[in-house]
């Protein structure tokens, strides 16, 4: 075990530092940038083009004193419940209230309008689309209400507290799935890394000379370390990055709602379950890779194996809301999905020692792939001659099966 | 374990017993058995396919022996024994981003030699094996050469007492090849036990003491090199003045002369019948020669005509590629 722990070692340092040191490491440490920034972009334009179509303008074809009235009312009313609550109004000078010729603006105003108030306001007459009429009648109502008493809404002096029952549950839901996507957007976008890990091993021909001198276990779970550090490297970046440009944008912390184990723990408990997620999804991944002789037949193992993540991952997001029920159980007894179960279960619940139970679970589970990783590797991957290296990865899977 | 299983362990580096290995139910190794003792110079001789590659990883342990048994250096678990083992595969493969002398000191390193000592170590022998000016140069800078003498060195760094060698001499040139041979003397005149497989048989005529002949999965010979060879009579090259004569009955009737040359097998009597009766039958003899017949010719004998071609076949095929 001690001399297993000691190779392992051995090939953890030359992996990390292979890693860390090289040139395209920087590349990986930027990468998160890159949707960041298309995500940044893409919410601006998507935000652009909401308020195109939430914010209609409407005419206002009143006598003139009603017409401001509607004004005040409308900045009044925006006032307390938010400006995109009222769509925008354009006050037509040149249309009388009781124009035939109403229909015909609508298309040839100064600005697109929605929909045109006419009439008066004891009174008022929306012409537009079925759609927008239906749609905007019920805030020109509310607007021509007030216009015509004339008074403010009432003020509402406020009070606030911490959190009550019902926002605190939300607000642990909310941190449980957050905790949740963080965790699979990272094991989805590290742990993928892992099933080209020793193509490198077996191009350069090295694979022989590591197998002759160590524990085949004692490879697999170096390398599994190794690429586990690189991502809790690149984790430590860029959570320092992220932290410090939070603090920087909101000029200070944002004020959460602590999770039921409290920020401390739940913190140590986000990078124990992540590294669990990692070295479980990437023992598997580590098996599968290793039975790939190319680069292309790990190219060809990459969609499957993200889909893979993908149902794990919905399995584990479906249950956030089922505490106890059998479905949540059985996403915290299946390996795969238990960590993102367990954070979520950090979140809503206040006991401990569970967390010790996973952990161990999960541990014994990553060792057993190993073993079994390990088991194939060795019985359909380290043969000599022509045969044993034009296989396909299938036919060496499927020699497993009929073994 | 019994008293003379202990003693065998003590002299013997590797032991193997009736180990059988099958890939996709065809057998690649068919119950092999063989004793290699310590300190000696040992060679696995066989074509490409035999069965060499694949007894060689049953014995490291890289795989394991569908049936039967085997032991390096006493162990029946071959890896827990690697710190004292270094092993050169067929297929040389370094990391080509490391450097030359980390190269040497990971390989070490895999074997239980501490890091910062198999670095100095990689150091000093690139230096004594004319690399010094390659010692921190990337393994991608290297020739094939240079990087086949890094990879060897790396194999012997952590001082070794066996020493597996997988063709070695595969792709070097006669100059290094030489080196290669001096090298291996070297470790065995240090108590080093040292095998290696390969299809050239001059090499394994050169260095080793004992061999096995290895064709189809099996070894129909395991022994001392004399000893192969014996298995032949020698060869009488004859030249004589007179074509006929009682002297005629003391040599093989079916031999027949090419002008006054004849060429026979030495009969069982001996050289000293032979001679006496060529003499005294008034044979004339211009020239006489008795050769002892080389490890071609027991390899032919023993492994057959069909595994001999083959293996002069990979031979030529070798000599192409290089």
């Amino acid at each position: 075990m001690i001399e297993t722990i000691r190779a392992a070692f051995v090939i953890a340092r030359r992996d990390f530092s292979a890693i860390i040191f090289s040139k395209s490491f920087f590349f990986f440490l930027l990468g998160p940038l890159f949707p960041l920034i298309i995500g940044i972009a893409a919410g601006g334009l998507g935000q652009q083009v909401r308020q195109d179509i939430d914010r209609p303008i409407i005419g206002v074809a009143l006598e003139e004193s009603q017409s401001e009235k509607l004004v005040s009312a409308h900045a009044a009313l925006a006032k307390n419940l938010g400006n995109g609550s009222f769509p925008e109004l354009l006050i037509l000078t040149d249309v009388s209230p009781t124009s035939p010729d109403i229909k015909a603006k609508l298309d040839t105003a100064s600005k697109p309008l929605t929909a045109i108030i006419s009439g008066s306001l004891e009174a008022p007459l929306l012409t537009g689309s079925q759609q927008d009429v239906n749609r905007w009648k019920g805030r020109v109502a509310l607007l021509s209400e007030t216009a015509m008493s004339g008074s403010n809404p009432v003020a509402v002096k406020t009070d606030f507290v911490g959190a009550t029952g019902s926002s605190k549950k939300r607000t642990q839901i909310a941190t449980a799935q957050g905790g949740q996507i963080i965790l699979i957007l990272l094991t989805m976008i590290l742990a993928g890394m892992v099933l080209s890990n020793l193509v490198e091993e077996k191009t350069n021909k090295i694979i022989e000379i590591l197998a002759a001198a160590i524990p085949m276990d004692a490879i697999f779970l170096g390398k599994l370390f190794a690429m586990l550090g690189m991502a809790l490297v690149g984790i430590t970046v860029w959570s320092t990055l992220g932290f410090i440009g939070v603090s920087v944008i909101s000029a200070g912390i944002p004020d959460l709602a602590a999770p039921a184990v409290g920020w401390p723990l739940f913190c140590v408990l986000m990078v124990l379950y992540f590294s669990m997620a990692y070295l479980l999804l990437g023992s598997l991944f580590l098996g599968i890779g290793a039975m790939a002789t190319t680069v292309r037949e790990v190219q060809t193992l990459s969609m499957p194996v993200t889909m893979g993540q993908l149902l794990v991952f919905f399995l584990a997001a479906f249950t956030v809301t089922k505490l106890g029920e059998p479905v949540e159980w059985f996403a915290v007894v299946f390996p795969f999905s238990s960590p993102f179960a367990m954070i979520a279960r950090a979140a809503q619940m206040d006991n401990i020692w569970q967390h010790g139970v996973a952990l161990i679970w999960q541990a014994m589970f990553t060792l057993i792939i190993i073993r079994f990783s390990v088991m194939l590797f060795r019985r359909n991957v380290m043969k000599s001659g022509n045969s044993a290296r034009k296989k396909s990865l299938l036919k060496r899977l499927g020699d497993w099966n009929s073994a | 374990m019994t008293s003379s299983a202990q003693e065998n362990f003590l002299e013997n580096a590797i032991e193997a017993h009736q180990i059988v290995k099958r890939f996709d139910g065809e057998l690649a190794v068919d119950g092999i058995d063989l004793k290699i003792k310590k300190g000696s110079i040992f060679g696995i001789l066989g074509p490409n396919g035999a069965g060499k590659t694949t007894t060689l990883r049953m014995l490291l342990g890289i795989i394991d022996p569908d049936e039967g048994e085997r032991f390096l250096l006493g162990s029946d678990d071959p890896i827990s024994k690697a710190h004292q083992v270094g092993y050169l595969p067929e297929e040389r493969g370094l990391y080509q981003s490391m450097k030359a002398f980390d190269a040497i000191a990971f390989m070490g390193a895999l074997r239980g030699l501490p890091l910062a000592e198999g670095r100095k170590r990689g150091r000093q022998m690139m230096i004594d094996h004319g690399l010094g000016d390659a010692v921190d140069k990337q393994i991608r800078q290297l020739s094939k050469g240079m990087a086949q003498t890094v990879q060897l060195l790396g194999t012997i760094v952590h001082d070794p007492d066996l020493i597996i060698l997988d063709e070695p001499f595969s792709g070097l040139d006669a100059l290094n090849q030489g080196k290669l041979e001096r090298l291996i003397r070297g470790q065995a005149d240090k108590g080093v036990t040292v095998i290696f497989s390969t299809h050239v048989i001059a090499h394994a005529e050169r260095l080793c003491e004992e061999i096995a002949i290895v064709a189809n999965g099996k070894i129909p010979f395991t022994g001392k090199v004399s000893t192969a060879r014996d298995r032949l009579r020698p060869q009488v090259h004859l030249e004589t003045r007179n074509l006929d004569g009682p002297w005629r009955s003391a040599i093989p009737a079916d031999c027949q002369p090419l002008g006054h040359n004849w060429h026979f097998t030495l009969p069982e009597s001996g050289v000293e019948p032979l001679l006496r009766a060529l003499v005294e039958g008034d044979a004339g003899i211009q020239s006489l020669s008795i050769e002892r017949p080389g490890l071609h010719d027991a390899f032919v004998h023993i492994a057959g005509e069909a595994v001999a071609k083959k293996m002069e076949e990979d031979n030529a095929m070798e000599g192409e590629a290089a």
